[in-house]
């Protein structure tokens, strides 16, 4: 393998889900909760990947760690397709990809000590064997994530939502992954506290050259962390690019609309910014509209956006954009 | 501009296992007619508790209010008999909670939902009230409304959800909102659309709003006062623009340092505020902040800063060392 081959490639991802559709009903329906998703993550990289609830960026990173079975597509991981891997040969790799939450109190088990929730993994993979070697091995961990060795006899509902949100990390680190899925870490933590959790991330990151997806809603969060940001809306990526392109010339109007609905915190700022509010919701991706998925919220659509389906394509050089008007 | 809502020395307290946590502890501030003002903090600060405790509705045994004022249109709400305050509630104080969902009944339709109230409070007659609730839907941004008024809750979207709570909360023509973090629960282009829809009626109707939140943003555009609360205590107050401006609070400044923001350079690094948010019912003596603070000096660990003048327009700070964080020398306000 080259070293500038991507550590992740994700193509054509789709995941559908039936609903409905029981014993009396006639028919169900058909989620297309991730409806051909391409990109790809170089190694130490942190791919942002943005948009509202039920876009679909949660199931990309699931069928990403083969929790979901994608219906079509390929995930290409360090050189091999997971898609094809049964159950058995997926274990080994899943060490190499790990993944943290958004809720750090319900992806924590409440009957085990820190201790025991950052040792399992270790037990599991076989990595770390005797049990001496591993209360080691988790103090090592508990301080990489900036806890005290102390922390390993408590319970995750004597900690704070942010040393939660450590031994999360720390559990994730345990295995030594390559890859790490964070799941809207900080949403759910005070503001106060992301910066911690943020900067942590991005310590561990420069030390053992871990690579990032970063799935959030949260547009300021996400520039800050990210490399390359992909943007999502009802299943498909509408824009992708570096970080410096994405925030300063965005291409496609949801995004240009997203960025302008993130408020400034200061109010002299904000009396004199105008303020693209889109009107409507995100469709259901039950029945999503022909054409663009985004014309009937879009301020620009045109009679072509109706019913011709844009693709992600190149408007400027490793910018790329589904809008038919880029 | 006269006096709506006025909190004096307000105190509500829980008793826990663990000991008594002063979830509000002596706090004081005000609401100005047709003036919108922000309570914001992190969670556990206090300012859900204060929203409860205005209306009366803090739950008991375990929370209390135990001492304090609400004067609401001069009257004091803690002396009312629970006969006169549900008429206060709904009637004269509309609130909007952060998860419609659970703040709406899920197995009456929104029709009944809306004219509950507009009956109840307003004697409206069944015919009319209806009528009155079609119209409030379609003044809060929902189309159809006529049928809508047959749906149930879960047929209706976040957002949806959220206007038809903003429609409860207004019905009765209120004078006052309280709304609990009206839009955290939401998507940001829909927070975007519900923050201009409670800013459109508040300046039609010239509603008061309380707007709670943790979140610095959503307030600078919206509020004309800010109260920052730290601990069960408001630790800066001021007006909107001098607050963002000129932080003369430690914990005010490390918030507004610790997000990124899309209108600046970006950072190599975020500013955190370091440490963990206090334990109410371990706090430390003195100012509850000096474990996680930058600027701490001797006097802060034995005593508690109270409110006091940093500068013009009633920008008050409770730290000793306001002055210091100030960019220019004090200046004693009126």
């Amino acid at each position: 393998m080259k070293d500038d081959a991507p550590l992740l490639e994700v193509r054509n991802l789709v995941k559908h889900f039936q609903v409905g559709g029981g014993f009396f009903a006639r028919r169900g329906g058909l989620v297309r909760a991730v409806d051909g998703v391409s990109f790809e993550i170089r190694r130490g990289e942190t791919l942002g990947l943005v948009g509202e609830s039920g876009c679909g960026k949660t199931t990309t990173g699931r069928c990403i760690l083969q929790l979901e079975r994608p219906t079509s597509g390929q995930v290409v991981f360090e050189g091999r397709d997971l898609t094809t891997l049964d159950e058995d040969a997926l274990r080994p790799i899943r060490r190499k990809m790990q993944v943290i939450f958004q809720d750090p109190y319900s992806s924590l088990n409440p009957r085990m000590t820190v201790g025991q929730i950052i040792g399992e993994p270790l037990a599991v993979h076989g990595i770390v064997t005797e049990r001496a070697q591993r209360a080691t091995r988790v103090r090592e961990l508990l301080s990489h994530v900036g806890l005290l060795a102390q922390h390993a006899h408590r319970y995750p509902h004597q900690l704070s939502g942010g040393q939660r949100q450590r031994v999360g990390i720390a559990r994730a680190l345990a295995v030594e992954p390559s890859l790490i899925i964070c799941d809207e870490p900080v949403s759910a933590l005070d503001v106060s506290i992301q910066a911690q959790i943020i900067n942590l991330l991005e310590d561990l990151q420069a030390q053992f050259g871990l690579t990032y997806l970063f799935v959030a809603h949260d547009l300021s969060v996400v520039r800050h962390i990210s490399d390359r940001v992909a943007v999502m809306y009802l299943g498909k990526i509408v824009e992708i690019t570096d970080r410096k392109s994405l925030y300063d010339s965005p291409l496609h109007p949801y995004t240009k609309a997203l960025l302008s609905a993130v408020p400034i915190p200061d109010p002299a700022l904000e009396a004199q910014r105008e303020r693209v509010v889109l009107g409507g919701e995100v469709p259901s991706p039950l029945n999503p509209p022909p054409g663009c998925v985004f014309h009937p919220r879009c301020p620009i659509a045109v009679d072509r956006c109706r019913v011709e389906v844009p693709d992600l394509r190149e408007i400027r050089p490793a910018h790329r954009a589904a809008c038919l008007l880029a | 501009m006269g006096t709506l809502l006025e909190v004096k020395n307000l105190k509500t307290h829980f008793v826990t296992r663990s000991g008594v946590v002063r979830a509000v502890d002596d706090v004081s501030w005000d609401v100005g007619e047709s003036e919108t003002v922000a309570l914001v903090g992190e969670s556990g600060c206090g300012k859900s508790v204060s929203a409860l405790s205005i209306m009366r509705l803090v739950a008991g045994p375990a929370g209390r209010i135990v001492g304090g004022q609400i004067l609401f249109k001069g009257r004091d709400l803690l002396q009312l008999s629970d006969e006169e305050m549900r008429h206060v509630r709904g009637r004269e104080i509309g609130m909007i909670f952060q998860e419609p969902m659970t703040s709406l009944n899920p197995v009456l339709t929104i029709g009944r939902q809306l004219t509950e109230g507009l009956e109840i409070h307003m004697g409206l007659a069944p015919t009319e009230s209806r009528r009155r609730a079609a119209e409030l839907l379609g003044m809060v941004g929902i189309s159809d409304p006529e049928r809508r008024l047959s749906q149930y809750p879960h047929q209706f979207s976040g957002g949806m959800r959220q206007r038809m709570m903003i429609a409860m909360a207004v019905a009765c023509n209120p004078s006052l909102i309280l709304a609990d973090e009206p839009t955290t629960a939401l998507d940001v282009t829909i927070q975007a659309q519900i923050l201009e829809l409670m800013k459109d009626l508040s300046r039609r109707f010239g509603l008061a709003m309380l707007i709670i939140t943790h979140n610095l943003g959503v307030v600078a555009r919206y509020a004309d006062r800010v109260n920052v609360m730290y601990a069960g205590k408001i630790i800066e107050r001021g007006t909107a623009r001098e607050l963002y401006a000129n932080p003369r609070h430690p914990y005010t400044l490390g918030l507004l340092r610790s997000v990124p923001r899309l209108d600046e350079p970006r950072r190599a690094r975020l500013d955190p505020i370091e440490g963990q948010p206090p334990d109410l019912t371990r706090l430390p003596s003195g100012c509850a902040f000096t474990p996680r603070c930058a600027f701490s000096i001797e006097r802060c660990r034995v005593e508690n800063p109270p409110l006091r003048v940093v500068n013009g327009g009633g920008h008050v700070s409770a730290c000793w060392e306001a002055e210091k964080l100030g960019r220019q020398p004090t200046a004693v306000g009126t």
